[in-house]
């Protein structure tokens, strides 16, 4: 039953998304079918989840065709982990919708922004739900190219059109390694069935996981926006900021995370991949920190903040912290969704990204300013709100790990202690920049409210909540584990004591509540000298312009890949034109000089005709006679 | 008389005729020549006739109907000289060159900017 239900909710959104295409331009019916089917989806996540509760896996599929030896089928399969990983898609693109309606209303493309958006949610739900590996692709690659459209929106604007290029170019330079490994899954497993090819991990039939695990790795670098493809994120915020809320915070690059998860005993067969896992995860979650710090553009910075709690997430997968990384999973999904969309408030109201044009902003907006102070300290992870729980469940499994994972937990402990700083550090500096201070251009503080809309607060406040609140979930202590279920999609009250517990240890939490506040001590003595300054300025001096730019990430790859596949493309097209097609003009060329040489014969005179033509006879009587004298 | 003479003579005659068709530039002269040669090869019916002791004479018939062709050839032949030169002024053969393919000028590089003007085009 549940499944059937799991299988309309992810059906729900993309009839949605037909219906709002069909429209045409009518707002009120784009609003209705962009919101009601998402709506009723997220309702039916919601059934499933709750009726879920820790049971095992349900799947129902329903063959559809054959690829090869191999069956593909539909439907939906539901365990603990999709369960609430579809709550949160679910939830999260209902909010969106929701704000988008009136943040985006006015706009005259926002039928197809609310279609596109809609088709995303069922493509993200369809990766949820999947019960097959090749199905789960289908979605994944739907999301890709809906995220393709979205952040090229605003197509009019250059810097639009190259950043949705480069977020395709990139996400496709993962997808092709996560198809092969896709591939390489199913065809050793027999199967492309999910529970299959996890039955298979458990009995141990795959040849060279380390490398299937490293092939479905780069899918999730890919999509996740990690260290070496991240840097198609932070230029993704070129599109609207619903957007950036709803794909580049909470589900497309949450969808990376969850495959990992989903597929997890096959990543714990190969413990190489882990330490590069967590390698990657390290130099992922402080840099991409580092560069918030540093970000101007008060969107860069969300999405540099995003890039690095992923990074956080991929580096508690890595220490074999399952449960916890996915808590943080959705406590992010959460509070970043929340931080985007008050972020989008803001940059209307003020009508710049920039954080220098904003300040002094919490009389004017007061609404805007209590749910994004709740968002940003769920970011920074102070206590009690929900970041707080999900970052030390991360550090706790990370000092805890043992085994095969002690040697990333090492790694990710150090890296995320640092980062746990710096996060907390960026998260002061936004706060302070977008609500505190003199406004730039008004002295006077007291002016009017600038308060945005009803329709945009609601979804905050109602971010808000679980953004606040989720941290209750570790109050039951393993329950959360135990409703995720097991690594092979076994019910979780079979795990019973080996099922993790969220409650955050002791010395791991005070080392990063000390880093946080040393850390955000120094930005706010910065921010104390000089209100009106920038304190990323003071504080990093010579280095910022450095990661204002990233590390000159785009400049290394420009170099490395860009410019000899350039330099390669011109001389492919140097050899076209000058080899290729000098031999066909050759054999042009060659026969016009032919046929003008025979022109010249061509004198007119037919008294050198009829000498030629004796002559040929002359010369054809002699070789006949020859020949006959010869035989 | 031995065989060899009328041929010789034969080809004798076929060899001036020949030099007149191909190296003289009176339309006349060369109506002459078609004419030599047309003897020449009569001369080698006859003579074969005699040589292979022909009892129906085909050789002798043939010149025969050569020789009313040959008037009737060069009847024809006068009526174009005489057309040309009426037309011409002028009767040398040498100068009527109106079948020559006339040579123009088309060399490479010219090839080159037409596939760089159709290149053009097709982009």
């Amino acid at each position: 039953m549940i499944t059937v239900l799991a299988l309309l909710a992810s059906l729900l959104p993309a009839f949605g998304a037909a219906v709002t295409f069909a429209g045409g331009r009518d707002v009120r019916h784009v609003k209705f079918w962009s919101t009601a089917p998402v709506a009723a989806a997220f309702v039916l996540t919601l059934i499933v989840a709750l009726d879920h509760g820790t049971g095992g896996t349900s799947v129902r599929g329903w063959t559809i065709g054959t690829a090869g030896d191999y069956s593909i089928s539909v439907g939906a399969r539901v365990s603990g982990l999709s369960a609430l990983t579809a709550v949160l898609v679910a939830g999260v693109a209902l909010c969106v919708q929701v704000f988008s309606a009136s943040y985006l209303g006015g706009e005259p493309r926002y039928a197809s922004y609310a279609a596109l958006i809609s088709l995303f949610t069922a493509a993200m739900l369809t990766v949820v739900y999947a019960p097959d590996l090749i199905v789960l692709l289908v979605g994944w690659e739907i999301m890709g190219a809906c995220s393709y459209f979205l952040i090229g929106h605003y197509w009019e604007k250059p810097e639009a059109r190259s950043a949705s290029i480069k977020a395709f170019l990139m996400t496709k330079a993962g997808d092709v390694p996560f198809l092969f490994g896709i591939i390489a899954l199913g065809v050793q497993a027999h199967s492309f069935q999910i529970f299959v090819v996890l039955q298979a991990a458990h009995n141990d039939v795959y040849d060279h996981p380390g490398w299937i695990a490293a092939l479905l790795l780069c899918g999730v670098l890919g999509k996740s926006a990690q260290f070496p493809l991240h840097s198609w994120l932070p230029d993704a915020m070129a599109g609207p900021t619903p957007i950036s809320a709803l794909i580049h915070a909470a589900t497309m690059v949450a969808a990376g995370i969850y495959v990992v998860a989903l597929l997890y005993p096959i990543f714990a067969l190969a413990p190489d991949v882990l330490i590069a896992m967590a390698v990657i995860a390290a130099i992922t979650m402080c840099g991409a920190a580092l560069c918030a710090l540093a970000q101007t553009d008060v969107k860069k910075i969300l999405a540099y903040s995003t890039v690095s709690q992923l990074a956080y997430m991929l580096g508690g997968l890595s220490v074999g912290g399952r449960s916890q990384a996915m808590y943080l999973l959705l406590v992010h999904g959460a509070f970043k969704a929340l931080l985007f969309l008050a972020a989008g408030v803001v940059i209307h109201r003020v009508g710049s990204n920039e954080l220098s044009a904003m300040g002094g902003l919490r009389f004017r907006m007061p609404i805007t300013y209590g749910t994004m102070t709740i968002g940003l300290l769920a970011l920074a992870g102070i206590p009690p709100f929900s970041g707080f729980f999900g970052k030390e469940g991360v550090l706790g499994a990370a000092f805890d790990a043992s085994g095969e994972f002690a040697a990333p937990g090492k790694i990710v402990l150090t890296f995320g202690l640092i980062t746990a700083g710096i996060t907390a550090a960026y998260a002061l500096r936004m706060w302070l920049g977008i609500f505190h201070g003199p406004f730039p251009d008004a002295p006077q503080e007291h002016e009017a409210r600038v308060e945005a809309p009803q329709t945009e607060l609601i979804p905050l406040i109602l971010l808000a909540i679980p953004a606040a609140a989720l941290g209750v979930v570790v109050l039951f202590g393993s329950d959360f584990s135990k409703a995720l279920g097991g690594w092979y999609g076994e019910s979780g009250s079979l795990l019973g004591s080996s099922a993790a517990d969220l409650w955050p240890g002791g010395f791991t939490t005070l080392l990063s509540l000390l880093f946080a506040l040393g850390f955000g001590t120094l930005v706010f003595l910065a921010w104390r000298r000089n209100p009106q300054a920038d304190p990323a300025v003071t504080l990093l001096g010579p280095a910022r312009g450095l990661l204002l730019n990233g590390f000159y990430f785009d400049r290394v790859i420009a170099l490395a890949l860009v410019r000899p596949t350039r330099a390669a493309a011109r001389l492919v097209a140097y050899l076209d034109t000058n080899v290729l097609d000098a031999y066909v003009r050759g054999s042009g060329v060659g026969a016009r000089g032919l046929g003008t040489m025979l022109r010249r014969l061509q004198t007119g005179s037919v008294q050198f005709y009829l000498t030629c033509l004796f002559l040929g006879v002359v010369i054809m009587a002699a070789v006949y006679a020859y020949v006959g004298t010869v035989s | 008389m031995h065989a060899v003479y009328p041929l010789v003579l034969g080809a004798l005659l076929f060899a001036i005729g020949l030099y007149g068709v191909l190296a003289r530039r009176s339309a006349i002269a060369v109506l002459m020549a078609i004419e030599l040669l047309l003897n020449a090869v009569t001369l080698n019916l006859v003579s074969f006739g005699a040589i292979l002791r022909d009892q129906y004479g085909m050789g002798q018939i043939f010149t025969l109907f050569i020789i009313t062709i040959a008037a009737a050839e060069t009847g024809l032949g006068l009526a174009i000289v005489l057309l040309l030169y009426r037309q011409r002024a002028t009767s040398d053969l040498g100068e009527q060159r109106e079948l020559a393919e006339p040579v123009e000028p088309y060399d490479s590089d010219e090839l080159l900017a037409v596939d760089e003007v159709e290149a053009g085009a097709a982009r």
